[in-house]
């Protein structure tokens, strides 16, 4: 067999606004790029096997797992983490929502869940619970506090409705 | 969890892929949207030596209606055909994409890649076998047509060879008085479907079936026709005891394993009753009414 080249090539992304770019080998996963190589350890990995949804990121305005891509894979591409979503250190309003409605319990599960809920909203500014239930289906809380999970949701969904 | 290495290619082009593929030889792997790859390799259990990404090959993403046809360029993502007005127009190919793992997995995972992973558990091999669907293979001499059928060869297995990739996935559109359904069970969302059902029906004066295709999908090695249910219904008057009839044929016809997802006997019992709602809806849908449908999970 011959040793595959696995030479590091560069990858370059633009993360909640600002251009940033490390070398890395190709199996390198787009979520390690982004904790190990960028130092945004907001992203979580959680089952490292595409199932509970701890590292969902926003990549070209859709929601994905990002221990589930290659880091070349998102070359070039516009990503969103959990670290971009409040303003100056302000949260914002999905963020302030489940802090008011205790959205979370041990938090490992919530920068994917935000994000989940971001998308969720963009695509249904006013969702029913089958929407709900829907959008973040791909999100396991192992804390199961999904209850105020969806109170979060629907408070996040109101106060966006306001402004 | 890290894959083997590899090295990594991106291909601007199909006949840029193909060039690739024929120069990295047999340790070479095309790449769409890796949801089903991806997890492959990070268990080890593919170790390509080569990537060829495909998934900036621009033009492959189109879903349009041509000829007669439903087109779907290789790289169209299930969640675009699940928000496609021209692919509703299909309902069974609405009701797969919709249903398929989650959100973040329909954002990225492509048809033509799930169709070219051949799993047997895979949602679209069942979906688009109860419909006339042609898959579009292209290679070092240009494009050749397939039918699914003869395209799906074994589990993991297809036609396609070492230097070929799927350019596109053409659906005949059904004739008049025509309706169908996919259902399927999975325990969560996530995850691959215990069993999962495609019924296609065109029905003449509301009762009376012309014609039917029955797919089984997640209970054998690839998706199963069963050719003895669609004769129980086909030229029949659907009623009790001809669908009774057809969902005992389509149960004979599974050939399910037993695995964490449920015992083999459980699989048949699923896969029959799956059949049994799929034709309601599917006559229901025949006759002209709305009936949402898909994939039934915990929580849902």
């Amino acid at each position: 067999m011959n040793m595959p080249d696995a030479k590091k090539i560069l990858v370059r992304v633009r993360v909640n606004g600002k251009a940033r770019e490390a070398e890395v080998e190709p199996r390198t996963l787009l979520v390690e790029f982004l904790r190990e190589h960028l130092n945004l350890t907001g992203t979580h990995v959680g089952c490292d096997t595409s199932y509970c949804g701890a590292c969902t990121v926003i990549l070209n305005g859709r929601t994905v797992k990002s221990c589930t891509l290659f880091a070349p894979m998102a070359d070039g591409g516009e990503i969103t983490t959990v670290e971009g979503l409040g303003i100056d250190g302000k949260l914002d309003a999905v963020q302030e929502a489940f802090a008011e409605c205790h959205g979370l319990q041990c938090g490992y599960c919530t920068p994917g869940i935000l994000l989940s809920t971001v998308q969720l909203l963009e695509k249904h500014p006013k969702p029913t619970d089958e929407q709900i239930r829907k959008g973040i289906a791909g999100n396991t809380c192992r804390c199961t506090g999904y209850q105020n999970i969806f109170k979060s949701i629907r408070m996040a969904a109101a106060e966006m409705e306001k402004r | 969890m890290y894959a083997a290495p590899f090295s990594y290619h991106r291909a601007a082009s199909l006949e840029e892929a193909v060039t690739l593929l024929r120069e990295l030889g047999e340790e070479a792997r095309v790449i769409a949207g890796g949801q089903s790859l991806i997890p492959l390799m990070k268990m080890r259990m593919a170790r390509p030596g080569a990537l060829v990404d495909i998934h900036l090959i621009s033009g492959l993403n189109g879903i349009e209606r041509s000829n007669g046809e439903l087109r779907f360029g290789a790289l169209a993502r299930h969640a675009e055909i699940e928000d496609s007005r021209v692919a509703s127009t299909i309902p069974i190919l609405h009701d797969c994409a919709a249903g398929i793992a989650d959100i973040q997995v329909r954002n990225q995972g492509t048809i033509g890649g799930s169709l070219a992973e051949a799993d047997p558990s895979g949602d679209w091999g069942t979906a688009l076998m109860a419909l006339e669907t042609s898959v579009i293979c292209f290679g070092p001499g240009g494009e050749r047509t397939v039918p699914l059928e003869a395209f799906i060869k074994d589990a993991y297995t297809t036609v396609l060879a070492h230097d070929e990739l799927i350019s596109g996935v053409h659906v005949k559109l059904p004739p008049k008085g025509s309706g169908g359904a996919h259902l399927a069970f999975k325990r969560t969302a996530p995850v691959y479907p215990t069993a999962s059902a495609s019924v296609e029906l065109t029905l003449e004066d509301h009762h009376l079936c012309r014609d039917a295709r029955i797919v089984l999908g997640c209970v054998g090695l690839t998706a199963i026709r069963a050719k003895e249910a669609e004769v129980a219904l086909r030229g029949k008057t659907l009623d009790e005891k001809s669908i009774r009839t057809a969902v005992d044929a389509a149960r004979a016809a599974a050939d399910p394993q037993s695995d964490m997802r449920g015992s083999a006997d459980y699989k048949r019992v699923l896969v029959g009753t799956l059949v049994k709602r799929a034709i309601g809806i599917a006559a229901r849908r025949a006759r002209g009414e709305s009936v949402p449908a898909g994939h039934e999970y915990a929580g849902r």
